[in-house]
């Protein structure tokens, strides 16, 4: 993706504006025309770019092994959902025991409510950063992994704020496909941004020598919390358009595996490439839905299967040990999309003598 | 001038640096040289703020600089070139230099600097959309030392930047050294090769277990009996 360049549009300016009216008439074309569950599968692609996009913030780029995503998913789903409900809808859900008064005639727009679940995912990220960044690899992960566990442990127990495992039903479906995609276009911009500043160069050097990064002036442990109380934030963010998109969520929701969902789509795209994640997002979520087949009964000629539930979570386990195995680096390593990458591949036509150094 | 007294630093129980002192003139190469463990790369980590000191004073143009931030002492223009070309091996050649320059803030100066730099390494210029990972050691040296440059020093410091490098590589970092002093940097080096070492700086420290067992100027050091016999293998 590129940023817009000086005087006489460039071509990549072009192309770029080319794609982005093309992606947009897609949209309309794909609102009007796709049946309610294809739209769903559309939706819920958008949800998990978002939510690779700001593991891979973490993961890839700042080189922080973090299992803490579910989590934080979980805080922004619960915060967007007790917001943007109405005190009658949240009084329906809460029957073992009233729900907090404080609670119950808190009510925000949409919007807002996203905002502030963002806002309190990256609260509660940065204060577990401050806490555990200064662990390192594997006891970072089993730091995050267990506070993503305490959460959800909290989650179940507040009985009378969230309704502990009887979860919340009958959220307003607000996650149109304009909210989902709309968050996601403008989150990855925001990374896009993010990752060429000096901020993203900081962010890369920590990943790649902490040492170096630390005698260039870099502030490795401020630049570290920053990274992940973002990461959170962004991770918030997709679990309120999450709960506004399934409009029933539960604590079991957000046990540890939902993290390596999101963790198998950073590794197949690449840990370290926005494009990357993009790409393996849908791919993995729209086969999710293909493979579905997997689950029932399966004819193989010589006999058949009476079904077996979660045989389709087989097929990734066994792509994601060939991608290990064959191809570390997933399907980018920390390559981007760019315009000259396709006129490499001759996809594009080369273009003439270039002017020194510029957009990549 | 910066200036160094009575500098110590423990590792746990360990004594790395027993009060050291000495003096680096602005304009001139100063040369740390000593054995394994006998804390010269202590010594740079602890004036840049790596390691933290026990006591003692590094003042740098009168003005104290022993426990200020990394980056408020890379401001004020002392910079490492760490051991073992710490390069950045995922990141292109010009983002390797941008984070030379993390510290500065005045764009024209920097993109001034990168050009310079390329000048002195035209290597780096051919590849500088290359990953750095994909260079020969020699080549990643050089692009350590180019990095350094890039945050506008008055002192360079720099940690056995010979260490594992091919010898047509070493000559070449050294005759980089005499450049960068011409250029009227001063530049602090810590070798194992006392030999190279001693023959470009003015003025050389031995150290040995934490302290500065003698020093003098570079030449005369080279001829000096002890040294002779301590570290450069001669009987």
């Amino acid at each position: 993706m590129n940023t817009l360049q000086k005087k006489p549009m460039s071509r990549d300016a072009m192309l770029t504006l080319g794609a982005a009216v093309i992606g947009l008439v897609l949209l309309f074309v794909f609102d009007s025309t796709f049946d309610r569950f294809t739209m769903q599968i559309f939706k819920l692609c958008a949800i998990n770019i978002i939510l690779a996009l700001s593991l891979n913030l973490i993961n890839g780029f700042t080189g922080l092994f973090s299992l803490g995503h579910a989590g934080f998913m979980a805080v922004g789903a619960y915060t967007c959902a007790l917001l943007a409900m109405t005190p009658d809808q949240k009084a329906t859900n809460f029957v073992l025991q009233p729900i907090a008064p404080w609670l119950l005639d808190l009510h925000l727009p949409f919007l807002p409510a996203l905002l502030v679940s963002g806002l309190i995912a990256g609260f509660i990220g940065w204060f577990l950063g401050v806490v555990a960044l200064r662990l390192r690899d594997d006891y970072l992960a089993i730091a995050t992994l267990g506070f993503s566990e305490i959460i959800r442990v909290v989650l179940t127990n507040t009985q009378s704020i969230t309704n502990g495992s009887l979860g919340l039903k009958g959220i307003p479906r607000y996650t149109t496909m304009w909210w989902a995609w709309g968050s996601a276009v403008v989150i990855t911009l925001f990374l896009v941004l993010l990752i060429k500043s000096s901020y993203g160069r900081a962010f890369k050097s920590i990943r790649d020598n902490e040492i170096a990064a630390e005698s260039m002036g870099v502030d490795v442990f401020g630049m570290k919390v920053l990274s992940f109380t973002i990461s959170s934030f962004l991770a918030g963010i997709a679990g309120g358009l999450l709960a506004h998109y399934l409009t029933t969520i539960d604590p079991k929701q957000f046990i540890f595996l939902k993290t390596f969902d999101i963790l198998l789509i950073v590794v197949l795209g690449g840990v370290g490439s926005i494009t990357g994640s993009i790409v393996a997002a849908i791919v993995v979520t729209i086969s999710m839905e293909a493979l579905r087949f997997l689950d029932g009964p399966l004819n193989l000629g010589f006999m058949v299967t009476n079904g077996v539930p979660g045989l389709r979570m087989v097929f990734f386990s066994a792509l994601l040990m060939v991608v290990v195995i064959f191809r570390q680096q997933g399907l980018m390593g920390t390559s981007e999309f760019s315009w000259d990458s396709l006129s490499r591949i001759g996809l594009l036509p080369k273009r003439g003598p270039k002017s020194g150094k510029g957009g990549e | 001038m910066l200036s160094i007294k009575n500098l110590s630093v423990h590792y746990g129980g360990i004594h790395a640096l027993r009060g050291i002192s000495l003096d680096v003139p602005a304009g001139k190469i100063v040369t740390l040289v000593g054995a394994n463990g006998a804390g010269k790369s202590t010594t740079l980590n602890s004036i840049m703020g790596l390691v933290k000191a026990g006591g003692g004073s590094v003042c740098w143009n009168g003005e104290e600089i022993l426990g200020s931030p990394t980056k408020a002492i890379v401001e004020s223009g002392i910079v490492l070139v760490p051991e073992g070309r710490r390069i950045f091996p995922n990141l292109t050649v010009d983002e390797n230099l941008s984070l030379g320059a993390y510290a500065r803030t005045n764009k024209d100066e920097v993109e001034a600097d990168r050009e310079r730099v390329f000048g002195l390494f035209p290597r780096l210029k051919e590849r500088h959309k290359q990953k750095a990972g994909t260079f020969s050691g020699g080549e990643q040296q050089m692009l350590a030392v180019g990095r350094a440059l890039m945050s506008k020093p008055k002192v360079l410091m720099m940690d056995e930047p010979s260490l594992g490098l091919a010898p047509l590589f070493v000559g070449m970092i050294f005759d980089i050294i005499r450049q960068i002093n011409a250029a009227g940097v001063t530049v602090l080096l810590v070798e194992q090769n006392a030999k190279a070492a001693l023959e470009v700086a003015d003025t050389g420290y031995v150290m040995e277990t934490g302290t500065i067992i003698f020093s003098g100027n570079g030449k005369d050091l080279l001829v000096d009996d002890r040294v002779r016999k301590a570290y450069l293998g001669e009987a």
